[in-house]
């Protein structure tokens, strides 16, 4: 067993451990704590991929940003049990209806997609960060261009409802 | 990767022997920096600091430590007895993680064998700091929260919002930086440096807002509001006691620290020093030197950081937002902005 | 309203410029302050090794004072322990026996005199009080110590050394 394996295999045990947790856990900033580990977890992965640009944005908007916001509105919101508003029944049965379908789709869309051969985590040097920009600021120049846009609309709509 | 495939022993062995040199000098520099603090303070209002202990009171910090350490371990029974360990615990493993990718000298060469001191020269290497900063807010908001004390939480909820705000002008400013040197690994920055001139000379504005946004990432004077005593008790670590007190004052001191070294490296050409080429000295002892002049800079920041500290009273919450979202953030794109233009005229005029 | 002195100046409500917003040329100035106090002579006194000099008229410890002859000056006359406004000063009387004109200077003397320090106020009405010259105030003051009690003087802690017939010290 090389160490890319057992690396491998470790750091799956971890995301999949605590994306469980999320779900399963009753205090909902152990369910953030979990998701955090789970997000380091995927970052890891990305590190075994060789794509370290992804890695370290992964860590800083996801775990460094967002997973704070999070925190930061379940701590001043103080959930706890006793609070916990009471769950109706058809509350359930939307959520396992959505559930599943959404697991429909997702089945749907893999069992036509091809997986396209992977090559081995050494010789892709896609991930580092000179050839992903040139990428993105080439080929992909007006998606990104388009997600910035996007992001801009979002910021402004924030503010416009920050100003209300 | 490379160093998971082929297993260079040698090549373990000396990054491990570099990691624990590299953790055991931040942790001795953190320690001697509440000596320096304390004898700075003591200067700056004309008193003489600790000189009791030992010659000129050097023994304090291991004084203090050995305080620390006999203190009684206090958790709250309204505390979360899990969250409550690990928020110390995060602080201080996010202080230590960032030390990895800073090139604290150029390369040793032992017979054929040449040892970069760098432990992880990644070519991502100033956005893992990005990235360790971010988590770093962890430790504040993990042990605020789990005090189950309203002062605590308040000074948690201060310092995560605080670093979230200042992480933008500084990766903005830094994007400035990026743009001259076209690279992000901090050897490369370094070595550019060195041949060419120091980048505080090309960027002083992008310099500045790095400095503000360290200070306020660092909770240090003026921005120290996570733990401004007179309103919140002491902040986030007002409840604990003994060593988790102590790992939660060392993960600070380590976090200056190492900013004095990432802006020393960033903007004051590293372990790079004037002539260094020119001198016709071995490369072995030019290296040497380097460190020597890597660790000048770092010692000449902390310095600063501390000479601010006893000078600058502290901001209003509202004025520490205002600074950094409505003058850091917009002054960061403007410097962004004219790089780019000067730059792109650089290149090719005004066609 | 008028001004009591001619060297007060009316506040500048003025709004700032922009120079003056920029802050950075007021923290410089600031920084530049700290930096010369760190060059100036320190105030702090290192005190067991160097001691501030005292005063001509400063009141400490107080002491009980002997003659010419070795012999006690006190004669419990209680003026002191009058004069207290701390009430810091007890004695006791007793009559000189045959024999003892030796130690003693008047007929009666102190055989107990306490000066609880704690209480004490340093005031010198006892020294202004004494007919007999016999309690003065020193340049020393109360060291620390670890019980309340030790710090209420009797005799032996105030009489100065007998300089006809020095005691051994059994300590």
């Amino acid at each position: 067993m090389g160490i890319d394996l057992i690396i491998f295999t470790v750091l799956s045990a971890v995301a999949i451990a605590s994306a469980l947790g999320v779900i399963l856990s009753k205090n909902p900033v152990n369910s953030v704590l979990c998701m955090i580990t789970c997000f380091v977890a995927i970052a890891g992965h990305y590190i075994m991929l060789n794509a370290q640009f992804l890695f370290v944005v992964h860590l800083i908007v996801y775990t460094g940003a967002i997973m704070v916001l999070f925190l930061f509105v379940l701590m001043m919101m103080n959930l706890n049990a006793d609070i916990e508003p009471q769950k109706r029944n058809w509350l359930k049965y939307a959520g396992a209806i959505s559930g599943g379908a959404l697991l429909l789709v997702l089945v749907a869309a893999l069992r036509d997609a091809s997986v396209p051969a992977i090559q081995s985590g050494n010789a892709t040097d896609i991930g580092l960060i000179k050839n992903l920009g040139k990428t993105l600021f080439t080929s992909y120049v007006v998606p990104f261009e388009l997600s910035s846009v996007l992001f801009l609309s979002a910021m402004v709509g924030a503010v416009v409802i920050g100003k209300k | 990767m490379d160093l998971m495939t082929s297993f260079d022993w040698s090549f373990v062995i000396e990054k491990l022997l570099l990691i624990s040199a590299v953790l055991g000098l931040s942790l001795l520099i953190a320690m001697y920096s509440t000596w320096g603090e304390r004898k700075v303070a003591a200067w700056i209002q004309d008193r003489r600091g600790p000189n009791r202990a030992g010659i000129f009171g050097l023994l304090q910090p291991l004084a203090d430590g050995g305080k620390l350490f006999f203190k009684e371990e206090i958790i709250p029974s309204t505390a979360n007895q899990f969250l409550f360990v690990l928020g110390p615990s995060m602080a201080m493993l996010t202080a230590c993680l960032t030390s990895a990718v800073i090139p604290w000298g150029d390369v040793l060469y032992f017979g054929d064998r040449a040892v970069t001191l760098q432990i992880a020269d990644v070519n991502i290497g100033v956005l893992w700091i990005m990235a360790v900063v971010g988590m770093g807010v962890y430790g504040i908001m993990i042990g605020g929260w789990a005090s189950n004390n309203k002062f605590s939480l308040l000074a948690a909820c201060r310092g995560a919002s605080q670093v979230i705000s200042y992480e933008l002008p500084m990766g903005l400013a830094l994007i400035a930086l990026f743009m001259i040197s076209g690279s992000l690994s901090l050897k490369d920055i370094v070595e550019q440096q060195r041949s060419g001139v120091w980048f505080v000379v090309l960027q002083p504005i992008g310099f500045l807002i790095f400095l503000i946004c360290a200070f306020a990432e660092c909770n240090r004077t003026p921005f120290d509001l996570p733990e401004a005593e007179n309103e919140l008790n002491g902040g986030y670590h007002l409840e604990y006691s003994s060593m988790k007190l102590g790992f939660y004052l060392f993960a600070e001191y380590i976090n200056m620290f190492i900013s004095s070294a990432l802006m020393a490296t960033l903007y004051f050409g590293g372990y790079s020093f004037p002539y260094m080429d020119s001198l016709g000295l071995s490369p072995n002892l030019v290296t040497i030197l380097g460190i020597c002049a890597l660790f000048l800079k770092t010692f000449a920041f902390i310095f600063f950081f501390m000479w601010v500290r006893w000078t600058l009273p502290r901001f209003r919450y509202d004025q520490l937002m205002k600074l950094g979202w409505k003058v850091l953030i917009p002054l960061a794109l403007l410097n962004m902005l004219i790089t780019g233009a000067v730059i792109l005229y650089r290149q090719n005029g005004f066609n | 309203m008028q001004t009591l002195t001619n060297r007060a100046i009316p506040v500048d409500r003025r709004p700032m410029t922009f120079w003056e917003k920029m802050y950075l040329p007021a923290i410089a100035k600031g920084m530049g302050i700290t930096l010369s106090h760190i060059f100036k002579k320190k105030a702090t006194v290192n005190y067991p090794e160097e001691t501030r000099p005292f005063s001509p008229v400063f009141r400490g410890l107080h002491i009980l004072n002997r003659d010419e002859e070795g012999r006690e000056r006190c004669t419990a006359c209680g003026l002191c322990a009058v004069a207290c406004p701390a009430e810091a000063i007890t004695m006791e009387a007793a009559e000189r026996l045959p024999g003892e004109e030796h130690l003693y200077r008047e007929e009666k003397y102190a055989a107990r005199y306490e000066i609880n320090m704690l209480r004490c106020i340093f005031c010198g009405f006892c020294e202004e009080a004494c007919p007999k010259e016999a309690i003065y105030m020193t340049e020393t003051f109360a060291p620390s110590n670890y019980a309340r009690k030790s710090f209420i003087y009797g005799k032996d802690d105030l009489l100065i050394p007998d300089p006809k017939h020095p005691i051994t010290v059994n300590k």
